[in-house]
């Protein structure tokens, strides 16, 4: 799920990717040693891969990855970790993949969403390798050395939705997003919701840009978002720098996602959501050294919020613009998710329909199909 | 108001595109077409964005963006008027290029900072109604942009240099026959066109998006080629018409800002189907307008 470029640039970008992974596929081909008796998949691995869609460097999802598989590194200091970067969402990414075990790793880490039918087919020829891909969902009957992991992304960008509720003065949020998946839905919704919590009249306007990172485009919706009267802008992007810049040149509020930007935007910034892989990444090394994968909560769909451990999508730091009491409802609200959902009931869509009934929390895999806008969200839906 | 927005929006996308298509129109008018005009604005965008992040001056990196771009021209003029290469052939080449080295060499520019240019409204003029909206809240170098158009004009229509351009995509053996050399007036128009080209990318990096990421021009340049066709490679005619492009362009993020419902699929189309709607209406009119050398370029 990344950058989609001109047709015509595909050639010269698969060249380009070619040789940027050739130094960590030049052993693709060769057989992994089979394992000894039938040993547990991972177990006492001598070394851990990660497959990164993107630059390493990017301020945004796979540095954020990056940074996950380095504190593997720093946690289990006997185990060699291989890292490879810009590895396309295809075939090379097996052949990658294919390198990693050739250099003795029986533990991967697909951590793009279109990763994942690699990491089977990896997974299927490799029996004695624990490979697990982060974000997408395996459907069918789940391979015992397999499984995918993501957080709930929403429940950290509710928490933001308050403290932007909370500073608004014209009552109008702006939302810039990529395209109309459920992972991006969600968040939009969970915006909104928390940010009515707190402040019941507050809209959000949704723009989208129709990619991953399209920095004209991204310029051109948050001028648009501005235009109308927005205060506080968050988005759902790749790259976040230009609308984060736009906001604050425009004197108005940002709120973060993928990374810690208050840096450029030292004004107006208020919080945002984070990544931290590194607890998740190492539960899993360690449950796949013990040789106890097969059969772990990671040899599923594991989704992970604040209901039911540590969300990988944390918080980022507050701007100086955040008071006592906006503090305050957000560390409540988060209390409540311990046992609750943004999307408890009751939750009506824009035409004012009850889509979650009261009394009702839905469950991680309810809100990952979500596919409507809820009441207070300006835009709309492109209809297919 | 929406049409206000819409056609502020369009001085404010339109801009990169107008100083890409003013520097194609200097170099088919002198007989010569860039189809790396991609390219060009590319190597500006990351030139003009590396440059101003490491010299902490804006002005320098839109220096730097028209120089890398003049500098791709320059490949393009040796390929094509030494070496006698395919125009066609090596423009789309030129885009490669331009393509791939800005993904090598940008990596390490993606979402790392860099000053920019803010808007920055025009005093009295920015307080007009509709007028100043449109036209006088925009950064410095969109303010600068304004004078190109009018400054081409008057060079290709108005001064001997220009006649010796206009004279090299007319009538090339005439100026053979008046002791000049065509293939250096067509280079010197090459890779001034695309030192403009360039210095259109360093405004849609450091004044526009105020970012650097790979293929950030999404076809920007060949819309620029396309646009000169239509203006008929008049510099005036392209001024509006980048405007009308970046107009179209900012329909989709204006109405969507207003929340009407509207296909965003099909507003992304917008400014595509304008151009080839255009194009089909001008048909063979285009052509006519067309400099003499540049016929037989298209003709072959």
């Amino acid at each position: 799920m990344r950058t989609i470029i001109a047709g015509a640039a595909l050639t010269a970008l698969a060249v380009l990717s070619t040789l940027t992974t050739a130094c960590s596929a030049n052993t693709a081909g060769t057989a992994a040693p089979a394992a000894p008796g039938g040993a547990a998949p991972g177990k006492d691995s001598p070394a851990v891969g990660f497959v990164f869609v993107g630059p390493k460097d990017d301020y945004g999802y796979n540095q954020a990855a990056y940074q996950g598989s380095q504190e593997v590194a720093k946690v289990f200091p006997q185990l060699k970790v291989i890292t490879a970067e810009n590895v396309p969402e295809d075939d090379n990414a097996a052949r990658v993949m294919n390198s990693m075990i050739a250099k003795g790793a029986r533990i991967i880490f697909a951590t793009s969403y279109g990763h994942l039918d690699a990491a089977l087919k990896v997974a299927a020829e490799h029996p004695d390798v624990v490979v697990v891909q982060q974000g997408n969902l395996i459907t069918g009957t789940t391979p015992p050395n397999a499984g995918t992991f993501f957080g709930t992304v929403y429940e950290p960008v509710y928490l933001a939705g308050i403290a932007a509720g909370k500073a608004t003065k014209t009552g109008k949020l702006g939302y810039v997003y990529a395209f109309p998946i459920s992972q991006t839905i969600d968040n939009i919704d969970a915006f909104e919701l928390g940010a009515r919590s707190v402040n019941p009249t507050v809209k959000t306007y949704a723009v989208s840009t129709s990619s991953w990172c399209d920095p004209a485009k991204q310029a051109e919706a948050a001028a648009n978002l501005l235009k109308q009267g927005v205060d506080v802008i968050t988005q759902h992007q790749d790259c976040t720098a230009t609308v984060i810049k736009a906001t604050e040149a425009a004197g108005a509020m940002t709120v973060g996602y993928h990374a810690d930007a208050s840096g450029i935007a030292p004004k107006g910034w208020l919080t945002g959501s984070q990544w931290n892989w590194g607890p998740l990444y190492s539960d899993i090394v360690r449950t796949a050294l013990a040789g106890t994968f097969t059969g772990s909560k990671y040899n599923a769909n594991f989704r992970v919020g604040y209901k039911t451990g540590d969300n990988p999508f944390v918080q980022s730091p507050y701007g100086p613009g955040v008071d006592e009491e906006t503090k305050k409802l957000v560390d409540a609200a988060k209390e409540r998710l311990r046992n609750s959902s943004p999307f408890a009931g009751p939750v009506r869509d824009q035409e004012g329909k009850v889509r979650v009934p009261e009394g009702t929390v839905p469950d991680y895999e309810t809100i990952e199909k979500i596919d409507y806008f809820v009441e207070g969200v300006v835009g709309s839906l492109p209809k297919s | 108001m929406l049409v206000v927005d819409v056609l502020a929006g369009g001085v404010r996308g339109g801009t990169a595109i107008m100083f890409a298509a003013l520097g194609e129109t200097l170099a088919e008018r002198a007989g010569v077409v860039n189809l790396g005009t991609e390219g060009c604005m590319l190597v500006g965008a990351l030139g003009g964005y590396a440059v101003a992040a490491e010299t902490g001056s804006p002005w320098l990196g839109l220096l730097a963006g028209a120089l890398a771009g003049a500098l791709l021209g320059l490949v393009h003029a040796a390929a094509v008027l030494w070496r006698g290469a395919d125009q066609f052939a090596t423009g789309l080449t030129l885009m490669f290029l331009g393509l791939g080295l800005t993904s090598l060499f940008g990596a390490a520019y993606v979402g790392s900072p860099a000053p920019g240019f803010d808007p920055v409204p025009v005093p009295v003029l920015g307080d007009l109604p509709i007028v100043g909206e449109i036209l006088f809240r925009h950064d410095p170098v969109t303010y600068l942009s304004f004078a190109v158009a009018p400054l081409l004009w008057f060079l290709l229509g108005r001064t001997r240099t220009g006649l010796l351009v206009r004279t090299a995509g007319e009538r090339a053996d005439v100026l053979h026959a008046h002791g000049h050399s065509p293939a250096l007036v067509r280079a010197a128009a090459v890779v001034a066109g695309a030192g403009l080209a360039g210095l259109g990318g360093a405004q849609l990096s450091t004044a526009y998006a105020h970012a650097w990421f790979e293929g950030m021009t999404a076809g920007r340049g060949f819309i620029a080629v396309a646009l000169v066709i239509f203006a008929a490679w008049r510099p005036l005619w392209v001024m509006a018409g980048s405007y009308l492009f970046g107009a179209a362009l900012a329909v989709a993020p204006a109405l969507q800002a207003r929340g009407q419902a509207l296909n965003q699929f099909a507003l992304d189309a917008l400014p595509f189907v304008i151009t080839l709607v255009i194009l089909a209406i001008l048909g063979r009119r285009t052509l006519r307008a067309a400099p003499e050398e540049l016929r037989r370029v298209f003709a072959r």
